[in-house]
């Protein structure tokens, strides 16, 4: 019975016409909690979180480099999951999904980049510094430029979408083994702040305010990406009635 | 199997430049480097410079590695009558990594006297050398099959597979300037072994899929 709905749910995702309507409200919720959390999180962490013993004010500038970090690396490997699921189903979606994940990626790898440097200026001493945890982090970046460069290069949509869902999956596999590797060739970068598994090192008044902006930057991204999507599935369903239908409803309105 | 085989090594023998081309492009774009930068002889960088050159020349080769038979009709012909698809990708990766990786093994050596590293290093270079250029060979193939049907692919490609050389990169290296240091060499050769085996895993599968997309491309 249950496996029987899951299946129909999942062939339903496949059409781009039932995702959209089903995301119609999604994407209200997402665009409005990324809003709330994010001025929440940082009013309270530029404004209230106390200053570090060490690193002062300057250290402030976590509350964008930790979530921007995170999300980077999620939006990437995000991308190597829909690959997958686009490869092996030969889902529409989720070139759609790879589509509107891509350029966000980029930009937020760009923002953990530059964060980063900013920060580093005042505790290292310097703008860029070759540390392991940097590099893996532009290593990222480099891997987003080549899915990018490759969509740009091949002019079939459906080809495009095989190909850069095989690359975003080879690249996923291997983001685990660059990251430890280049780790363990050199990193001066402070542990990270967020594990799964053992108690942040900061005092509560200082990581929870964090914890805000990090749920707040994932809600922006789902609020980015979901528009995006739905704008990519009008764009490519354009001659269906459905599309029409929809335009002239909303036109009425 | 073996007239696969068979076929890829009389297309190898008989395409000299596909084996001389690289080596003497390595050669000189050592010479360039050491004539550009002098202090970088017998010093911590020249087991870095090796190995980045190392990568750069396997770069190029890759470029070539699916383009005639995949202009030729060579390719899918191959493809389509293989009865493992599986295994006619896996032989031209091993041949390809023949003519190139394991040629390595015997310049890298050479590379490294002229770079000034220590007569110790030696096997280790070779050692490296063997462990390190199968990734190369393996992950540089899936770039390659997704690129192949472009007529102007090389940039992409790069843009593709560098990132992926990366560990490579870090331990190949490391393990020549273990070596120079006289510490164990250890941990560089499981890391570098189990980089190769990853690739091993993934590549042949991941080549298959980039290959019919390029053919679908043409």
């Amino acid at each position: 019975m249950l496996s029987a709905s899951l299946k129909r749910l999942w062939h339903k995702l496949g059409s781009p016409r039932w995702f959209f309507a089903l995301t119609e409200s999604w994407v209200k919720v997402a665009g409005w909690s990324a809003l709330v959390l994010l001025v929440w999180g940082t009013i309270w962490g530029l404004g209230f979180a106390p200053a570090d013993y060490q690193q002062g004010n300057s250290f402030r500038i976590m509350y964008v480099h930790v979530p921007a970090a995170m999300l980077a690396q999620s939006l990437y490997i995000g991308m190597g999951v829909a690959g997958f699921i686009g490869l092996v189903w030969r889902m529409k979606l989720t070139d759609v999904a790879i589509s509107a994940c891509l350029p966000l990626g980029m930009v937020i790898t760009a923002l953990a980049l530059f964060s980063g440097s900013v920060w580093g200026r005042p505790t290292w001493g310097s703008w860029w510094e070759w540390d392991g945890r940097t590099v893996s982090t532009l290593v990222l970046f480099f891997l987003y430029v080549g899915i990018y460069a490759l969509r740009e290069a091949i002019a079939d949509q459906e080809l495009r979408a095989r190909a850069s869902a095989l690359i975003a999956m080879v690249g996923t596999i291997n983001i685990p083994i660059i990251k430890y590797s280049v780790e363990w060739w050199n990193t001066l970068h402070q542990p990270a702040s967020f594990g799964l598994t053992q108690k942040p090192a900061m005092p509560s008044e200082m990581w929870l305010p964090l914890l805000v902006m990090v749920l707040g930057f994932y809600a922006f991204a789902g609020f980015i990406v979901l528009v995006r999507m739905r704008t990519e599935i009008l764009n490519r369903e354009m001659g269906a009635r459905w599309v029409r239908d929809w335009v002239q409803v909303r036109s009425e309105r | 199997m073996s007239s696969l085989l068979r076929r890829e090594w009389q297309v190898a023998l008989r395409a000299k430049g596909a084996i001389i081309n690289p080596v003497a492009f390595l050669l000189l774009s050592t010479t360039l480097f050491v004539i550009a930068a002098p202090d970088t002889v017998s010093s911590d960088a020249a087991a870095g410079i090796l190995w980045t050159l190392v990568l750069l020349t396997q770069l190029l080769a890759l470029d070539a590695m699916y383009r005639r038979d995949f202009d030729s009709g060579v390719l899918e012909q191959t493809l389509v009558s293989a009865q493992v698809p599986f295994v006619a990708v896996l032989t031209r990766i091993f041949m390809q990594w023949l003519s190139t990786g394991f040629i390595m093994v015997a310049v890298g050596p050479v590379l490294g006297i002229l770079l000034g590293l220590p007569a110790e290093a030696t096997p280790a270079i070779a050692l490296a050398m063997l462990l390190g250029t199968p990734a190369l060979s393996l992950l540089g193939s899936i770039g390659a099959s997704v690129t192949v049907g472009f007529s102007r692919g090389g940039v992409i490609l790069a843009l593709l597979v560098m990132p992926l050389f990366l560990p490579t990169l870090i331990f190949g290296a490391g393990l020549v300037a273990a070596a120079e240091a006289g510490s164990s060499v250890m941990p560089q050769v499981y890391a570098l072994s189990l980089i190769s085996l990853v690739a091993l895993a993934i590549a042949p599968f991941a080549t298959l899929a980039g290959l019919k997309i390029s053919l679908e491309m043409q």
